[in-house]
């Protein structure tokens, strides 16, 4: 899985997807394997201010103790899983869409990360994750002294 | 994700529009599992960002439909960066059987997944038929 690196890019999520989606068509061309599809699983999105960024994401129905997140620098490394519904005896699918099983991606953040002031909740099946910039990653701000 | 490409479907299906809405955000088919067992069906519906509140489940002759309405956060000095997926609503519609019994139909969310529990009417579940020895 690669890196999801953006910066400066504005709200056009089609544009985006079909570029993964040409990205992957690419590996698959030039490799010679299958490589699925959409692989990125669960889909995120990211908001930035001025001081953090806001990156969300739909995992719905999941404990939230099976979530691990951790940053180093400015990746943000997000793994997790999802158990599929225990069938009672004698039970059956007749439908199965929902996804299971494991996943894991790696995002790159617009900034190196505080890493100590993350917070993370999970809520309605909707992981919030707000990611402080590190102070000394900031800009500064230089005056320009005249005589 | 593990190895089913189905199960990579990052977003659902966009629902189609046989009424519309009043709300101006695009309507998704929720994926779901249904799971039969002796005395129920069970539907479940991934519909992430759906509370309680937000859930409305009709029950009109056979038609079983199930609505999401989800609000989408709003974020003041915070700009988009990076897009993958939509809010929106959810709205899937199931034809259901006399096998169930409509009266007894039980619904509850959790963590985005909503959970009906259909049972099984009395008379469609399996009955013994003992044989008489004449």
């Amino acid at each position: 899985m690669w890196l999801t690196g953006l910066r400066g890019v504005d709200w056009m999520p089609d544009v985006w997807r079909d570029l993964d989606r040409m990205q992957h068509e690419m590996d698959r061309l030039f490799t010679g394997q299958s490589i699925n599809y959409l692989q990125s699983f669960p889909a995120i999105n990211m908001w930035m201010s001025e001081n953090d960024v806001i990156l969300s994401s739909e995992i719905p129905g999941i404990d939230p103790g099976n979530i691990e997140i951790s940053v180093e620098g400015d990746v943000l490394d997000l793994s997790g899983s999802r158990v599929a519904e225990d069938l009672k005896e004698g039970g059956k699918y007749h439908r199965q869409e929902r996804p299971h099983g494991t996943f894991r991606r790696k995002i790159r953040l617009p900034f190196r990360a505080q890493e100590d002031k993350i917070e993370a909740k999970y809520e309605k099946g909707i992981l919030t994750i707000t990611i402080p910039q590190a102070e000394a990653d900031k800009p500064r701000k230089i005056t320009v002294t005249g005589e | 994700m593990a190895d089913r490409g189905k199960e990579l479907e990052v977003k659902k299906e966009q629902a189609p529009l046989d009424t519309e809405s009043l709300r101006n955000r695009p309507v998704f088919i929720p994926q779901v599992d249904i799971v039969e067992s002796k005395d129920l069906i069970m539907l479940i519906a991934d519909m992430p960002g759906v509370d309680e509140q937000g859930i409305d489940i009709n029950l009109e002759r056979d038609v079983l439909t199930i609505n999401g309405t989800v609000e989408a956060p709003f974020r003041k000095d915070y700009r988009v960066i990076h897009a993958e997926y939509h809010v929106g609503d959810y709205r899937r519609s199931f034809t259901l059987t006399d096998a169930i019994d409509h009266n007894k139909i039980e619904a509850s969310v959790k963590n985005g997944v909503l959970r009906l529990s259909l049972p099984k009417a009395e008379k469609a579940k399996p009955k013994k038929i003992a044989v008489k020895i004449e």
